[in-house]
Order: structure tokens, then C-alpha cells, then sequence
């Protein structure tokens, strides 16, 4: 069970134990960069082995997206859009590897009511501890970039672990290590942000004014960020978020209410436990769920964040 | 390539045309990202479709598939007009000034000497006037008006923009902004890499593309300059290993040919080799021809090819037509005239076009063996798999062996690559199963073989029982031992050129050493140097590379002589000084050249030798127009494809390509746009590599299934949804796959009128993980370029209708 025991955790998810100080890693980011990605999939194909993952063989739908979807199996996902800039009358095929970007404010982590099924590493890698997750669903609402997915097999959910395994070891995500035109590249956030100036540099001047570093700030940045052709649209790239935010639901649960939480939590500890032995685990009244789809996508278009994909 | 991978960071401009280097090249193409990462380089792509190529691309040009020299000569029409061109690299590296001989002309389409009933030419005409001093002539004015850049100019004059567009589909602007690009490359310090594959080869015309990119790249100065080059990028791992050790009907080892029938001995073979210097003083290291056969008859036969016997001569085989290629193959099986086929590591039945004709002749044969790691179609080719294999086993009496081989992975050798690089690798794993090395295969059969003759005898058993085969183990000959064979040895002790006697049984340092008194033996003579008395040069991993060229010259070893870029005297100026300080790679120092690469000229010819830079040409330098030396012309000519949506603007008259061979039943099999209107066109994806990826769980889930690509201007037309099953057909099959509707094909004006472009990929057949499917040769003409006989896959006629899904398909 992944507790304050490793020295390298700073958040633990539904834990109120203040994490240990002592120790702090630098953070890591890896950065795609978009406009130098041919969709050759190869980081899929590395995720897969260096994961031990094989999802299923599928059909062809119309499309060059295979898995069609983030699944259980596959964490990441090389994301095609045929785009007919209005500017310059070009087309242009915007290829984007999709998967968890490893918020500094994750909203997986917020939402999730199992103690320690959701970590941050000190150097910024939000993990999944599978052993500790309920498949309650909470994650996938809590997150603004709709990554997680939910093993029908296991009741449990994945996703990409930006290779903490590796990383932990001194090694670049399988993805950065596969990627053969260097799109994909890992280092410290900031040497990262140094690199993604050079490019956004190099793109303006082939006449992509709006080039710029993706690393939103509603969710406190990432640990994964994307340079852009149009960063001014980032939703152009299969429905990234223009503005993610953690769902107003999660902050409040985690904000304002907290207060009260931190009384009520005793008590839901017990009840959550007797809960569970009697009921099983957790699940969402059917009722609660709309409800909370509801506000949420209203707090969604008051912020004007239409971009959230499906 | 003329250069190397590495060097494409080096360049100013790349185009990719004739390829889709970022789809089928993805790891090579990491240096194209690198130019336009830290050279400033613009990358344009031209092709029918925009690929995953283009995506990255500076500039896009669509062009209709088969239109390539018409564009390609527009560009030289265009560099001509606008005096975009090295002028000094022209005048003195290349045969502009050269003057034909009288009696030459191009007349609607045709060039003198046409035969149309051999579908030939009598190439008379097409020579260089010779003088009195038995050179040929050259007016270095280049204002004679039968000099080749007088004869060049005509000869693209009608190639305008306006041409090209209608011709090509490509957008006027578009192709001036392409024309633009590269024509700033004629500066001296900048260069453009041309990187092309299979979108060039191809084609009916595939050696005339590639041309047309070298008429274009001489006239800029870019040929053997760092960042330049004519770079073919190869399709498998060792594809340019396979043509340098001579896997062709007419060659052996090496580019040196197989005799033909008129040259029934040695004195009349080599007297038409040993190329003789057209100009004063050059090189013209054919003339070296002797040296390279007589090493390579004496690594054959050894002891038995002697001075006496003309080097066992009378062993090779002697061509009675000009190549037994594959086309030329199946159609003799298809007559019951070739009755056996050995089948080594490649699955004709998906490969070949006209799945059809295939699979009757591999119907009419007595047996095949398929030597393969993996289960090929064309092993299964007589089994039933419902509509895609729909065949009666019951009909089909053919034996069939199939011989399981290791992977590469499971054995040690050498690979060579685009690079012209030798790499050396090691085993990685154990082969499973009964499965056995190409070698151990090959060795046992012939073993058999030569038994059966010492027995029985036969017509001529002399070849084959004085094989030279005295490897430690007969049974299974080493990697190495085969290695040092290819790079060459001393058989008697013989003088190297310095005089010091070299004893007999040491490995030979490189080519310069080989004779031809038979003291020498090399199985190979450009991979000379692989494997010396020094060891192993393949298998050096010293990255070091002084001077950030690219060139590391301890990494591996390159053909020819460890030189990695070709050409390279062409780098510096007529007196020895690089064009460019930023792209030497070598120079003259007063005394001898020197620099970062091998120098491909002689080291101590100082520069006022007027030595020219290409030395194997008898010229000495470039050509832009090639004598005889191509069947179908001296020039690149804009012929359509066998089949075409729309007849030859240029030339009205001509139809297909007039030199390229076609058999009478493969002539009757061609569709016309009447009832074909599409162009079609076939090619690969990156998820997989050809047809053995289908085998592989994570490829198959990368890309499933197979689809066809469309234009939504098609698709609406036709009525076809996004996802949906469509039925593709030509005049020799027809195919069931996914519909794959998007904004990357779009329908080309040419003359006018649209032409829609149909797009198959080929990664699917009946075997593997993936779900079955159909390649796209089901439906390929049996046509070939003139020269190589490389099949017409890239541009051929279909049409495309919706339909319902193949009974085991899931909807």
C-alpha cells in the first residue's frame, strides 16, 4: 500500500497526514512537441511493451486512430485532426499524443475518496495505485482532460504513469524513449519550458504567430505540456481543454467544504467502511451522477470551455 | 544515397517527392526534423496525397501520381529561365557543354531511333559527336545548338507552369512557390536533399523520375555536398544490400553484369566494360572492370578459373533476354514455361501485381519453396480463405515446401542500409523451433545438388561441382567466413601499389589492391574493405565525428572505400577550395586532399589536373543528358501511366510509356477511364512493414484493419459513409475495405477536369493477427519500368463503389 512511507510523496489522495518534508525530487516534465510529431505511433507501441499491455485487435473506423479510445490497456494515443486553417487556406493535420498530463492540481487526486489510490510524486508524476482504488469513477469526472478509464475486468482505474517506474530509475518515459523525430522529450520542467521557447521561436518564424507552450494554469500546470501551433486553440487538437479547471463539484467538495469535511470524515470513515463490507463498493446513485454532470457542464459553459472531449 | 542519413541535417531545403519518409522512413527521418530544427531547413513535399509527411512539411504541392517529370522538368525549366543555377558546378561538372552528334531530334514524344514494334530503340544517335583527337566535343560556351544545355532548353521548354498544372493537378502558385524554394539552393553555400523511395520507382518511367531530380540537383550544384544529394531511401533493412551483392537477373556482385548471349567470351564481354575516358586525362574507373571480374570468377571457382579458361567464363550463365525479372517470370509460369520457384524471405503472391495472374501461375507449377520466418500467403496460396483467397485446393496440384528461416535478430551478419553503410550485427536470441538459417539452407541444397551431378553427372555439371565451397563446416558456412570472401584476398603473392609484396591468404585493404592476373580473389569488389587484416570494419561503433559533419567515419563501414558522401571532389571548387567553409568536407592543401570524408577522386591529383569530380563516368563529370545508357530516352520524357484518367498532353499520340516492355496478355488486361475513372495509387503506413507486421500482436492493434482513402468530394459523389465497407475493382480484381473519407486526397484539376485519387495501402492479406484483407495488388497492371522492370504499383486505374462487408467481417 503506497503510504508517507516512500519520502517522495506530496499528495495523497482522500489523506489528511501532512506528507514529509524532507526530501524534494525536481520536477520532471515531458513535453510534446506537436508540430515536430508524425503520428508514427511508436510511443503507443513502447507504452504497450514497456507496460506489458495488449489491447485488443480492433476494426478500422473511418479513421487513422487505432485503439479508437483511451482504454484500461492503453494509455496513450496518437489523437488525428484534419484541420483547414481559414487563415492561410492550408490544411493541416494536427497529431497530437493524448494521455494524462500529470496536473500540479490534479483533479483525479481531489476527486478520489480511497485513501492513497492516487499519489503525487514530489517531481510532479500523479500515479494510480491500483491496489488501493475502489472503481468508484471519481477520478474520471475529477479530471478535466477525460483520461482515466475504468477496467471493466478489475473495477480499477489506469492510466499513463508517465513512467514513474522508469523515471524513478534515472530513465525517460518509454514514450520519449521511443519517439524517433524527438517530439517527445523529458527532462526538468524548466529545462522543458526553456526548449519549448526555442521551438515556439522557431514556429513563429515559419508564420505560426499564436505558436506557444501548452501548461494551463487553471489546473497549476502540468507535467505534461504540448507545444502548439495554435496555442490560442488548443481545442483544434482533438478537444484539448482551452482552459481546464478541476470540475467546480471537486473544488468545492475539497475547498470550501473541507472544513466541515475534515469533521465529517470520522464518521464517514466508519460509515464508508461498514458501507463497504455490507454493500460492496461504492457506487453513484444514478440521480447524484446527473446532477453532478449537470452542474458541472453549467459551471462549464459560464467558464466557456466547450472543448472538453468525449 | 549519394550521401547519408546524418547528412540530411546539413541541408537547406529538403523535398521529399517520390516518398513518404516521415510514414515508411520514421527513424530516418529524425534528420529531416533535426534540418528544420537547427539548419533553418524548409521541407516541401509533393505527392497525390498529403501524408504524414506533409504534416510537418514548410510547403505542400498535390500532384497526380505518374506526373513527376513534367513537374520535375517545369523545375529545370524554371531554374533555366530565371538563371538560377551554380553556374561554375555546370560549366565544370557536368556535360552541359558536351555536343550530341548530328542526326538526334525528339519529335511528339519520341526521340530518334523508335522502334514500335519492340517497343525499342536504336540508340545510334543519341552519342556525343566525337573529334578528331577521338574525345568527345565540347563547346564550353554551351552555345552550340546541339550541346546538351542548348538541347536541354528545348527540350523543357514545354514544360510551363501552366503545363505543369494542367499536366500535374499542382496549382500554379503552388509549383512556383516549390520552384522558388529549390532555386535557392543554387547558391553555393546552400543545398537541397532530394529524399525519395518507392513513389519514384514505381512507375512505368521509375528511372526517368529519378532523373528528372538529377537533372534538377546538377543544375543547382547539389550533388556531392554536404545537405545535398540524391538520397533513395531504401524500403527493407537490406534492399541496397540485395542490389549491391547482385540479386538481379543481369548482375552479379558489385553492378557488374551478367554476359549476354553476343558476348560468348570473356575478350568480347569485357571489351565493351572497360570504359575508355571520353575526355582528356579523366579517370573513368570502369576501367578497372577487369580487375573486379577476374577477383570475383576467382572467389567463385578458385583453382578451376584460370587465365587459361578466361577466368571460367563459360560458368556464367549467358542472358538470353534482357533480364529474367519477375514480370518476365510469372508470365513464363503463367505459359507453364518456368515450373519451379525458390522463394527467399518474400511473398510474391502479395507482392507482385495482378494477385490474379499470380495465383495461376503459382497454379501451373510443379512446386515452390518458401524459405520465410514467417506463414506467407504465398506459402497458403492454394489454401481457401472465403473471399480473400477464394481458391479450389482440389484444383491446385503445386507442391509445396515450406522451410522455416531465423529473423534476423536470431542471427549474426551484416545489413546494409540507405546509408550504403555494412553494420554489423549480432545474435540476439535462439530461432524457434526447426528453424534455420538462409545459409544452412542454401548450403544443404546445394550440397544435394552437387552430389546429384558428381553422380549422375549432366549437360554441364562444371559450374556446379568446381563451386569454390571450402568453408570449415560445408554444411553451414559462418557470417565471417562469408565476409571475408566478399571483401577479398590474395591467392598468390602480388604487389600492392606501392610495390610491397603482398603474400598470398591475407585480406586485402580495399578494391585499389585487386588484379586482374587472378592472384587476387574478392566476392565483391565495392564491399572491399568490410573485412580486412585489421579485422572487421563493420562491426566498429566509434561514433566520433569530427567537425559535427555527420560522417564518423569509425562507425561501421560505408561502400565504396569507407566513403560516406559520393561524389565529394564536387564539394569544392575547380581549384580545390570547398563551395562553402560551412560544408567542406574536403580540400585540396597544396600537396594532396584532405578533409573530413574519404575523397572520392585520386588523393594527390591536384585540381590543375582537370581531373573531373565524377570519376566513373568516362566524362568525368555529371550528366544531364545520358548518352545510351537508358532505354527510354536521354532525357526525362512525361509519359502517362499504363493507366491514366487523362491521355498525354504532352505528347497526344503516345500512350503508357513507349520503351517499357508489356506482355500481349498483360496489354489486354489495361482498363481505360471509362470504365476505371480513379487513380489509383498503393503505398505503406508506418504502424506496420510490409506484410510481416500483421504477425505482430501491437502492430496489429495499431492498425487493424485494412481501409482505402478518399476525397469527402469523392465520397459524397459516391455516396460512401466514413467507416463504411466500399468495393474497389480494376480490370484484373477487385477488393472489399473500409472506407477512409478525409481532407487529405483531394480531387486534382488536371486539364481542367477532376481527377479523384484513390489510395490503398498495402499491410493486409489472409494471414497474421490482423483482420484479413486484401493487398493491393489484387488489382497492379504487369508493367514495368524500362530499365528495371520495377513493377507500375504507384499509378494505375480503379473504380469504387459502396458495398456490403465480407461475410466474416464484423459490420
Amino acid at each position: 500500500m503506497a503510504d508517507y512511507s516512500s519520502l517522495d510523496i506530496r499528495q495523497r489522495s482522500a489523506s489528511t497526514e501532512t506528507p514529509p518534508e524532507i526530501r524534494r525530487q525536481v520536477e520532471v516534465a515531458k513535453l510534446i512537441d506537436v508540430s515536430k510529431c508524425i503520428g508514427c505511433k511508436a510511443c503507443q507501441s513502447a507504452c504497450e511493451e514497456w507496460n506489458d499491455l495488449r489491447d485488443d485487435i480492433g476494426v478500422n473506423t473511418g479513421t487513422y486512430q487505432n485503439p479508437h479510445d483511451l482504454t484500461p490497456k492503453s494509455w496513450t494515443l496518437m489523437r488525428f485532426t484534419e484541420y483547414e486553417n481559414p487563415e492561410t487556406n492550408n490544411l493541416e493535420w494536427l497529431i497530437r499524443k493524448d494521455g494524462c498530463m500529470h496536473c500540479t492540481e490534479p483533479g483525479c487526486l481531489k476527486a478520489c475518496p480511497s485513501p492513497g489510490a492516487i499519489v503525487q510524486y514530489s517531481n510532479g508524476i500523479v500515479d494510480f495505485i491500483e491496489e488501493n482504488c475502489i472503481g468508484c469513477g471519481y477520478c474520471v469526472k475529477g479530471c478535466p482532460f477525460n483520461i482515466p478509464r475504468i477496467s471493466q475486468t478489475d473495477h480499477k482505474a489506469y492510466k499513463c504513469t508517465l513512467c514513474s517506474d522508469r523515471v524513478a530509475v534515472g530513465q525517460a518515459p518509454a514514450c520519449a524513449k521511443a519517439c524517433p523525430t524527438g517530439s517527445i522529450m523529458f527532462g526538468t520542467k524548466q529545462a522543458m519550458i526553456e526548449q519549448a521557447e526555442t521551438r515556439v521561436e522557431d514556429l513563429k518564424s515559419r508564420g505560426f504567430a499564436h505558436a506557444g507552450l501548452y501548461d494551463p494554469a487553471g489546473v497549476g500546470g502540468t507535467h505534461v505540456m504540448y507545444v502548439l501551433h495554435h496555442a490560442d486553440q488548443p481545442s483544434l487538437y482533438a478537444g484539448l481543454p482551452n482552459d481546464p479547471k478541476i470540475s467546480p463539484l471537486v473544488a468545492f467538495w475539497k475547498g470550501g467544504a473541507k472544513v466541515f469535511g475534515l469533521a465529517a470524515m470520522g464518521f464517514a470513515a466508519v460509515a464508508g467502511f461498514f458501507h463497504y463490507v455490507t454493500a460492496g463498493p461504492n457506487e453513484v446513485v444514478p440521480e447524484e451522477e446527473e446532477e453532478a454532470v449537470e452542474y458541472d457542464e453549467a459551471k462549464r459553459r459560464e467558464t466557456g470551455d466547450e472543448a472538453r472531449p468525449h | 544515397m549519394t550521401n547519408l542519413w546524418m547528412d540530411i541535417k546539413h541541408a537547406d531545403v529538403i523535398t521529399v517527392m517520390g516518398g513518404n519518409a516521415a510514414e515508411a522512413h520514421p527513424c530516418g527521418f529524425k534528420w529531416v526534423v533535426e534540418a528544420k530544427a537547427h539548419n533553418n531547413a524548409k521541407l516541401i513535399v509533393v505527392d497525390p496525397r498529403f501524408t504524414r509527411t506533409a504534416s510537418v512539411a514548410d510547403l505542400y504541392c498535390p500532384i497526380r501520381q505518374g506526373t513527376d517529370i513534367a513537374f520535375l522538368s517545369g523545375v529545370a525549366k524554371y531554374l533555366l529561365d530565371n538563371d538560377k543555377l551554380q553556374h561554375r558546378y555546370v560549366s565544370a561538372y557536368t556535360n552541359a557543354g558536351y555536343v550530341v552528334r548530328e542526326g538526334y531530334d525528339f519529335q511528339d514524344g519520341l526521340f530518334t531511333g523508335y522502334d514500335a514494334d519492340k517497343r525499342d530503340y536504336d540508340k545510334t544517335t543519341w552519342d556525343y559527336e566525337i573529334g578528331p583527337d577521338g574525345y568527345a566535343v565540347v563547346d564550353e560556351t554551351m552555345q552550340h545548338p546541339r550541346c546538351v544545355m542548348q538541347l536541354l532548353k528545348k527540350h523543357v521548354s514545354i514544360y510551363t507552369p501552366e503545363m505543369v498544372e494542367k499536366i500535374c493537378g499542382s496549382p500554379k502558385e503552388t509549383f512556383l512557390k516549390v520552384c522558388e524554394l529549390m532555386a535557392t539552393t543554387a547558391a553555393p553555400e546552400r543545398t537541397m536533399a532530394s529524399l525519395y523511395a518507392l513513389g519514384w520507382t514505381h512507375h512505368s518511367k521509375g528511372s526517368q523520375n529519378i532523373r528528372s531530380m538529377c537533372v534538377v540537383q546538377t543544375l543547382l550544384g547539389n550533388i556531392g555536398m554536404l545537405g545535398g544529394g540524391m538520397q533513395a531511401l531504401r524500403g527493407h533493412s537490406n534492399i541496397q544490400g540485395l542490389t549491391d551483392i547482385g540479386l538481379m537477373s543481369n548482375l552479379i556482385p558489385g553492378y557488374l553484369n551478367i554476359p549476354v548471349e553476343k558476348e560468348p567470351d570473356y575478350a568480347s564481354y569485357i571489351a565493351k566494360r572497360q570504359f575508355k575516358p571520353l575526355r582528356p586525362g579523366q579517370t573513368s574507373y570502369w576501367q578497372n572492370y577487369n580487375k573486379f571480374f577476374v577477383s570475383f570468377q576467382k572467389a567463385m571457382w578458385g583453382d578451376k578459373a584460370t587465365k587459361e579458361n578466361d577466368w571460367a567464363y563459360d560458368y556464367l550463365p549467358k542472358l538470353d533476354v534482357p533480364t529474367y525479372d519477375v514480370l518476365r517470370g510469372f508470365e513464363l509460369a503463367k505459359q507453364g514455361k518456368m515450373t519451379g520457384y525458390v522463394i527467399q524471405g518474400f511473398n510474391p503472391l502479395m507482392s507482385f501485381p495482378n494477385r490474379a495472374k499470380m495465383t495461376e501461375a503459382f497454379s501451373k507449377m510443379k512446386f515452390i519453396v518458401v524459405m520465410d520466418p514467417l506463414k506467407t500467403e504465398t506459402a497458403r496460396f492454394w489454401e481457401n480463405h472465403g473471399e480473400y483467397n477464394d481458391v479450389d485446393p482440389t484444383k491446385i496440384q503445386t507442391e509445396v515446401f515450406e522451410l522455416p528461416t531465423t529473423l534476423f535478430v536470431e542471427e549474426e551478419g551484416s545489413l546494409s542500409n540507405s546509408s550504403r553503410w555494412l553494420q554489423w550485427h549480432w545474435q540476439a536470441q535462439d530461432a524457434p523451433g526447426e528453424c534455420r538459417s538462409d545459409i544452412e539452407i542454401m548450403s544443404e541444397i546445394f550440397l544435394r545438388i552437387r552430389n546429384a551431378y558428381k553422380k549422375d553427372g549432366g549437360a554441364f555439371p562444371d559450374a556446379i561441382v568446381n563451386l569454390k565451397w571450402d568453408y570449415a563446416i560445408a554444411e553451414s558456412p559462418t557470417p565471417t567466413e562469408l565476409a571475408r570472401e566478399l571483401n577479398g584476398y590474395t591467392v598468390a603473392p602480388t604487389p600492392d601499389l606501392n610495390g610491397t609484396i603482398i603474400p598470398a591468404g591475407k585480406q586485402v585493404d580495399g578494391f585499389a589492391q585487386l588484379k586482374d592476373d587472378g592472384t587476387t580473389a574478392c566476392g565483391c569488389w565495392i564491399y572491399s574493405g568490410c573485412y580486412t587484416e585489421k579485422g572487421n570494419t563493420m562491426a566498429r561503433r566509434d561514433n566520433t565525428d569530427p567537425g559535427d559533419r555527420g560522417i564518423a567515419p569509425n562507425w561501421a563501414f560505408a561502400w565504396p572505400a569507407n566513403r560516406r558522401v559520393l561524389y565529394n571532389r564536387a564539394s569544392c571548387d575547380p581549384e580545390g577550395r570547398p563551395w562553402s567553409e560551412k560544408k567542406k568536407l574536403i580540400e585540396w592543401n597544396g600537396k594532396q586532399w584532405i578533409g573530413f570524408d574519404v575523397p572520392d577522386y585520386g588523393v594527390t591529383v591536384a585540381p590543375d589536373k582537370g581531373v573531373g569530380p565524377f570519376i566513373l563516368n568516362q566524362e568525368g563529370v555529371a550528366r544531364l543528358w545520358t548518352r545510351g545508357l537508358m532505354r527510354d530516352g536521354p532525357f526525362p520524357t512525361h509519359y502517362e501511366p499504363f493507366e491514366s484518367p487523362v491521355a498525354n498532353l504532352a505528347f497526344p499520340r503516345i500512350k503508357g510509356a513507349p520503351a517499357s516492355r508489356i506482355f500481349k496478355d498483360d496489354l489486354a488486361d489495361l482498363g481505360d477511364a471509362k470504365d476505371f475513372p480513379y487513380a489509383a495509387t498503393s503505398y505503406r503506413l508506418t504502424e506496420h512493414f510490409h506484410g510481416w507486421t500483421k504477425h505482430a500482436r501491437i502492430n496489429a492493434i495499431l492498425q487493424p484493419e485494412a481501409f482505402v482513402e478518399i476525397s469527402e468530394e469523392l465520397a459524397k459523389e459516391k455516396g460512401i459513409a466514413k467507416g463504411s465497407w466500399v468495393r474497389v475493382w480494376s480490370k484484373r480484381g477487385s477488393l472489399k475495405a473500409k472506407a477512409l473519407v478525409t481532407k487529405r486526397i483531394k480531387p486534382l484539376i488536371c486539364d481542367g477536369k477532376p481527377v479523384h485519387v484513390v489510395g490503398i495501402p498495402q499491410h493486409w492479406g489472409f494471414m497474421g493477427l490482423t483482420k484479413k484483407g486484401w493487398h493491393p495488388n489484387s488489382l497492379t497492371p504487369v508493367v514495368g519500368d524500362a530499365n528495371t522492370e520495377t513493377p507500375e504499383f504507384k499509378a494505375w486505374l480503379v473504380n469504387i463503389e459502396p458495398t456490403t462487408p465480407p461475410s466474416d467481417a464484423v459490420a
